[in-house]
């Protein structure tokens, strides 16, 4: 391997990891925050790609069909929460898989009803749409250089937000002790309904960024679902900073591996997994 | 999950049942059309457009059918391999039915094969393109009526060496169709002097293509085949114009590449090049007439699966019509299906031994988001069907 291709496989790995965290990053909040393990997750990073397309297809701008996306997101996340989600605090993770799994359904079946099960894409903005040459056939698009910017800025905002302000300050004191929280006159009601909303949010605005650069179809979800999954058990489940530095992981071995071993490149990220748990069991930075 | 489906099945068996509730004789009763096709997820569309194609047909043939009834069970597989048997053995024991149209998915083909061949009904596939099928797994009461993976991609050899390409970079994800697809490709390229540098096989379904589109820029070959489909497709032709790729690389695909994929594809499609057996473009008064009629009935535009399930549709008819609507000897069924030649909008084809469309394969390229013919690159193109000894 050429250093000019290194490099370049180097940037490839990070983008993808970028966007790996941006969709991990809710997961993770949600868990650590809530003791809530969301499997429709991956739900709203479709239901956030299919959102962008329609706006995108009806007002032909796509920052604003981003930023409608996002608030139709945060209000769905609202909704889900203070009907369904809220049922679950006091009971077990087996019931939170089966409400989950649920919702994966029924949000495939309105995707499938909605904007039926042809492949869908969007463009990327035109004024991202330029590339910059890196060698004489390979040229790396803006738009993508410009996601991974933007995962980072939200990685810069939530570790902020989280450690900076009022409301992460709530968010870190119901992650270790809830009663003593509400005991002090906190509605915990509302921090959750926040906190679950946010995550919802990232997920779909992670579905938005990934539109423009890849194709929009049912099960979307799923497959995105389940590496996020790894990143988040590696990171250490409920661990922002872990989701951040596991995400790059897997960004990189993933990329790496799909040229280095191809064989075994299918498996490569869960063999990390694997080795990581063995050495740190909780994942590598466990609260 | 799986209730919900087992409730939907017994529902269909139910009410199939209900509408044969008075014996009566052979040729009064409904012929039995049970479908097998994926109604929801990532096929969903290729099933609902096979789904009607095949209604529409039988439909516009009912003069054919010599008063026969037609009863339809619609079973959605969810392209999941592992339902097929159960559903398979379903439509057989219990509906009886007298034709199993499906899959679109080739591992659901398979094990539709394992419970169907030999039986006492006709299977006809609509689209998977399995090589078993019509290869070492063929069987007296299997036809497909679309393709077998060897068919489309053997012709795009012979293109690309005409073309000049030598160095060649081949790609798909790995699973059959896809390597049974690269494999037709390198037979004819290879066998003309030309190449293949690399092979590349993607997990299946990952479509983090960028890692592996870096690598190929770093070759520089001639051109890239693909074999690529649905949403996967889609991710391809967009990372390869995005990465600079495109212009500078020519690419090359079997045509489900650009089948269904144009529209979401947009700009970056332009200039691809694939040879399949069917083009929305075809100019034939056949391919017109089905494609007004087709929209204007489902509001939707037809695409080559309307047309792999029309062509089913017109089949089933034919051999109907041909034995003055009695279908009960399996042996004579069979004989007439085999005989047939479709009058389809991809223009007339017939059947190999095998049973697999003997059929013209077109070059394309896309022009202005439409795959425009070229020309035909291979004419009444037979699958080699190794391996079969009918």
């Amino acid at each position: 391997m050429t250093t000019s291709l290194f490099l370049v496989q180097l940037i490839n790995g990070l983008q993808y990891g970028l966007l790996l965290f941006l969709i991990a990053s809710g997961l993770t909040l949600v868990f650590g925050v809530m003791g809530i393990l969301n499997l429709a997750h991956g739900s709203m990073y479709m239901v956030g790609a299919y959102l962008v397309w329609y706006f995108v297809e009806h007002t032909g701008s796509f920052g604003l069909s981003a930023l409608i996306s996002a608030v139709i997101a945060l209000l769905i996340g609202i909704l889900m929460e203070r009907t369904l989600i809220r049922q679950l605090y006091r009971r077990n993770h087996l019931d939170q898989v089966l409400l989950t799994i649920g919702m994966i359904f029924v949000f495939n079946a309105l995707q499938g009803l909605l904007w039926g099960n042809d492949p869908l894409g969007v463009a990327v903005p035109s004024a991202l749409s330029s590339a910059i040459p890196v060698t004489d056939v390979l040229e790396y698009p803006v738009y993508r250089i410009f996601v991974a910017l933007f995962c980072v800025g939200i990685a810069a905002l939530m570790y902020f937000m989280i450690n900076k302000t009022r409301l992460g300050m709530l968010i870190r004191a119901g992650e270790s002790n809830r009663e003593m929280v509400e005991c002090l006159g906190i509605d915990i009601r509302k921090l959750y309904t926040i906190v679950f909303a946010i995550g919802v949010m990232l997920a779909a605005i992670a579905g938005v960024a990934a539109a423009p650069m890849s194709s929009i179809v049912p099960g979307m979800g799923e497959h995105i679902l389940i590496t996020c999954f790894v990143v988040v058990v590696i990171g250490g489940m409920g661990s922002i900073k872990g989701a951040f530095i596991a995400a790059l992981l897997v960004g990189l071995v993933d990329t790496f591996a799909s040229i280095l071993v191809p064989q075994l490149s299918s498996m490569m990220i869960y063999i990390l997994m694997a080795f990581i748990l063995l050495i740190k069991p909780q994942g590598l930075f466990s609260s | 999950m799986f209730n919900s489906n087992k409730m939907r099945n017994a529902l269909v068996a139910a009410m199939a049942t209900l509408t044969l509730s008075s014996p009566v004789l052979a040729n009064e009763q409904p012929i039995k059309v049970g479908m097998m096709l994926p109604f929801s997820g990532v096929y969903g569309a290729l099933g609902d457009a096979t789904r009607n194609g095949l209604k529409m047909a039988l439909r516009e043939q009912a003069a054919q059918l010599h008063g026969r009834k037609l009863e339809f069970i619609e079973i959605d597989t969810e392209a999941r391999p592992e339902r097929a048997p159960e559903i398979a053995s379903s439509l057989l024991n219990n509906s009886e039915a007298d034709f199993i149209i499906g899959p679109v998915h080739s591992g659901v083909a398979m094990g539709m094969l394992k419970v169907l061949r030999g039986k006492e009904t006709v299977m006809i596939v609509p689209n998977a393109g399995a090589g078993p099928v019509t290869g070492p797994l063929c069987s007296p009461n299997v036809f497909r009526t679309s393709f077998s993976s060897w068919q489309p991609s053997y012709p795009m050899g012979k293109v690309a060496l005409d073309k000049g390409y030598k160095k060649v970079v081949t790609m798909s994800w790995n699973y059959g169709m896809g390597k049974e697809s690269l494999d037709a490709f390198e037979e004819s390229f290879t066998a003309g002097g030309g190449e293949v540098v690399k092979k590349i096989l993607v997990p299946f379904p990952k479509t983090e293509f960028q890692a592996y589109l870096s690598e190929i820029a770093s070759i520089n070959p001639d051109a890239v085949f693909v074999f690529f489909a649905g949403g996967g497709a889609v991710k391809f032709v967009k990372d390869y114009d995005a990465l600079g790729l495109k212009g500078k690389i020519p690419l090359l695909g079997s045509g489900f590449l650009t089948e269904g994929t144009l529209e979401a594809q947009g700009p970056a499609a332009e200039g691809v090049m694939t040879t399949l057996h069917y083009a929305d473009t075809l100019d034939n008064e056949l391919n017109k007439a089905f494609r007004t009629s087709y929209k204007a009935e489902f509001g939707k535009a037809s695409d080559i699966y309307a047309v792999q399930g029309y062509d089913t549709g017109l089949m089933i008819a034919s051999a109907v019509n041909q034995l003055g609507g009695d279908i009960s000897d399996q042996q004579a069924l069979i004989k007439a299906l085999g005989e047939t030649t479709v009058k389809s909008p991809r223009g007339d084809f017939t059947f190999s031994a095998a049973h697999n469309p003997v059929q013209n394969i077109y070059l394309r390229t896309v022009e202005n988001g439409e795959n425009k013919v070229i020309e035909v690159a291979a004419p009444a193109l037979a699958d080699p069907a190794r391996g079969c000894k009918l």
